[in-house]
């Protein structure tokens, strides 16, 4: 029986087993809507597109599933780019799929026409303009199959609502030929046979993981060889949750916030076993100086993160799980034992601290609270900015898909639309969006969102008024003059939420820290806690842009800085 | 170091659109990409001459690998290949020049495929120096306009 396309992409996305979809109609998708309606797909209407691309996005990093979003054409579109700007940079799966106007109007500037594949072209894995409804099968299968496999990452298909009412009624192909798109899941041997052979001989190793130890679910595997060899084990932000922050091996996070332990280890280590992670110039620092002892392994499934930025003497392409499944049995136990008291020597010396005292709340406080408060078993998102670097020094991260964060791209705005996602995902977990007062107001508008669905999650705001880590910089780099940065008319976040129908708290004493978090995560529907805590909070350490851990600004030793 | 790097991609619209953004938003300096169809139709062979280091040459490669369209990648750099470029250049004939313009395009073995009153057009093809060389002898009549393809190249023998 012939089927117009819309019932054509809605019955695959059903059989692809899509639970959700987040979006917001328009003009150029009134037929997918209306086929939409009547089908067993959860639709969830955000309330601005930017916020549908990153719940899809929160949806996928929480579950692992391909998260996916529907657009109209035009600015519907357009709103979603930062969203898939977002995935791209951080390699989550996505499908997005984009009204377009009518074939015959394309290239005419026709009202809400966009040349969506075009604008996406750079910040996509790969994308699709549907020109035949012949070929509308084929793509979503194909968009599925990228999105999801390899170095995962978003796909967009542009669909003119003309193919949307068209009908066909060709068979539906369940495979997909790309003759140009077969990622490398099994490293080869004899580079696994090399790596095992720079890591036995290593005095002073050093593991250093990211994003790609969550997307290739392979923490326990990293975790028997950290134990195996004794490896010292450093994530960088994507990688928090991959290795238990508790385990006395894990350093912690690396790089410009990251803990002096961890930068110093990297330093004086002759052996950096990089896995799923990408040299990104935060992590490094000033390059050349970068593990300047260390002879470098590099596992990735990605060969060109392979020597990008750092030329790497051992590149292992393949995935995170595969090759560590391989190099385990060569890996022979050693106990390292010179080389863990150096660095149980730097845990002593450099701990991460604040400085605890003071009437208002310390930010990290509060991290340290609602890491105790949640057993550490909560789902915790963020937006962008200081508030995201406490989370990630002080809240200890011991399970994968635990933090969802944009790290690549920097998205202010992503951590509560992604709260929303990453809560229909994991349903019965506490998902907390740690914010700032700058970020959260950039997706706010998702409050209605969030009520409407009946969602608990749960917005702590660290509010000091500011856009506080431009702020910092201004302070540090640019003699305190505060060009634009301060928020002074900030709106009352507890009237905020509860206009939208939410609960809201205002914390103004550190004593009130415990009572009420304790009180909001016994609410089961959406709360908002605005934290008040002091406006020049810093986030130390700091190793400055380009520079090296000697460079490194701690707490009370800055001063003078031009 | 110039590399000639050719990939065989699928004859898709859009394809030649991707290759060109990537090398721009990767900030790779090309000096000239052609893109035609190959022996199969639903082929075409993109030959691209750029310009860099060993590293941004490896990078070269590997993002060019990793648009989904493309299928093979190859650097003939460092193996027995040949290169052609094709020329077309109408040149300036002035008075009782023309036997000397006819023995330059004799020695490069060259084509005349349009006679006015006042200019030629000559046609070539060749290496890249080859070309270069006869255009230099070509500035003292005066060019009027020019065009070129690019390189196509081809590894030799059979693989």
């Amino acid at each position: 029986m012939a089927k117009t396309g819309a019932q054509i992409l809605v019955d695959m996305l059903i059989k692809k087993g899509v639970e959700y979809v987040f979006g917001i109609p328009g003009g150029a998708v009134l037929p997918l809507f209306d086929t939409l309606y009547d089908s067993p797909i959860k639709f969830i209407l955000t309330r601005h597109e930017q916020g549908a691309g990153h719940a899809a996005d929160g949806y996928a990093r929480a579950t692992g599933k391909v998260g996916v979003c529907l657009v109209t054409s035009g600015p519907g579109a357009t709103n979603l780019t930062t969203a898939i700007a977002t995935a791209f940079m951080d390699s989550t799966p996505l499908v997005a799929i984009t009204g377009q106007v009518k074939r015959r109007f394309i290239g005419s500037d026709a009202f809400q026409e966009a040349d969506i594949t075009g604008i996406t072209r750079p910040i996509t894995k790969h994308n699709y303009l549907i020109k035949d409804i012949r070929d509308l099968p084929g793509a979503v299968n194909e968009a599925f199959h990228i999105a999801s496999t390899g170095r995962c990452g978003p796909v967009v298909i542009d669909l003119p609502v003309d193919i949307t009412t068209e009908t066909w009624d060709g068979a539906i192909p369940e495979e997909v030929n790309l003759p140009g798109y077969k990622p490398r899941y099994q490293g080869n041997p004899r580079q696994i046979r090399l790596a095992a052979e720079a890591i036995n001989h290593s005095k002073r190793p050093v593991v250093y993981t990211g994003g790609g130890i969550i997307h290739s679910g392979c923490h326990k595997e990293l975790l028997e060889m950290a134990e195996r060899g004794n490896f010292p084990v450093t994530t960088t932000l994507m990688g928090l949750g991959g290795f238990p922050e508790d385990h006395e091996l894990s350093l912690g996070m690396l790089g410009m916030h990251g803990t002096l332990y961890a930068n110093h280890a990297v330093t004086e280590c002759d052996l950096l076993i990089a896995i799923g992670a990408r040299f990104d110039d935060r992590i490094t620092g000033k390059l050349d100086e970068f593990a300047p002892h260390a002879k470098i392994i590099h596992i990735d499934i990605d060969p060109a993160s392979i020597s990008k930025n750092i030329k790497v003497d051992v590149p292992v392409v393949g995935d995170a799980k595969n090759t560590l499944a391989e190099l385990l049995p060569l890996i022979q136990p050693a106990e390292r034992r010179e080389w863990l008291e150096k660095i149980k020597e730097w845990k002593e010396k450099y701990p991460l601290s604040y400085d605890n005292s003071g009437v208002l709340p310390k930010p990290q406080y509060i991290i340290e609270q609602i890491w105790e408060v949640t057993k550490g078993d909560a789902v915790i998102t963020t937006e962008v900015g200081q508030h995201q670097m406490w989370t990630a020094q002080y809240y200890t991260f011991t399970r994968p898909r635990t933090l969802i964060s944009s790290g690549g791209l920097g998205t202010m705005g992503f951590g509560f639309p992604a709260a929303i996602g990453a809560q229909l995902g994991c349903p019965d977990k506490t998902v907390i969006d740690i914010a700032g007062d700058g970020s959260f107001q950039m997706n706010i508008q998702e409050l209605a969102t969030v009520v409407h669905h009946k969602l608990p999650v749960k917005v702590a705001i660290m509010n000091n008024g500011y856009l506080g880590m431009v702020r910092q910089w201004q302070e540090l780099f640019y003699k305190k003059r505060y060009s634009q940065t301060h928020l002074e008319d900030n709106p009352d976040f507890v009237k905020v939420a509860e206009a939208y129908g939410a609960k809201g708290f205002r914390v103004e004493r550190k004593e009130e820290v415990r009572p009420v978090l304790e009180k909001a995560m016994a609410i089961k529907g959406p709360v908002v806690i605005d934290f008040r805590i002091g406006e020049e909070e810093n986030v130390f350490p700091m190793i400055p842009a380009g520079k090296t851990v000697k460079d490194a600004i701690r707490e009370g030793t800055f001063g003078g800085m031009a | 170091m110039r590399h000639v790097i050719t990939a065989l991609v699928e004859n898709k619209v859009g394809v030649l659109a991707r290759i060109v953004g990537l090398f721009t938003s990767r900030g790779f300096n090309i000096d000239s990409l052609t893109v035609g169809e190959t022996e199969n139709p639903e082929l075409s062979r993109l030959t691209v001459v750029v310009k860099g280091d060993d590293a941004t040459i490896e990078q070269v490669r590997k993002q060019l690998g990793k648009v989904i369209d493309v299928i093979k990648v190859i650097d003939l750099t460092d193996t027995p290949y040949v290169e052609r470029d094709l020329l077309l250049v109408k040149v300036n004939v002035p008075p009782g020049k023309r036997g000397e313009i006819l023995e330059i395009v004799d020695v490069f073995r060259g084509k005349i495929i349009d006679v006015g009153q006042k200019d030629l057009i000559i046609e070539l093809s060749g290496t890249e120096d080859k070309l270069e060389a006869m255009i230099k002898l070509l500035h003292t009549y005066g060019i009027k306009e020019m065009a070129r393809t690019g390189q196509i190249a081809m590894a030799r023998g059979s693989k």
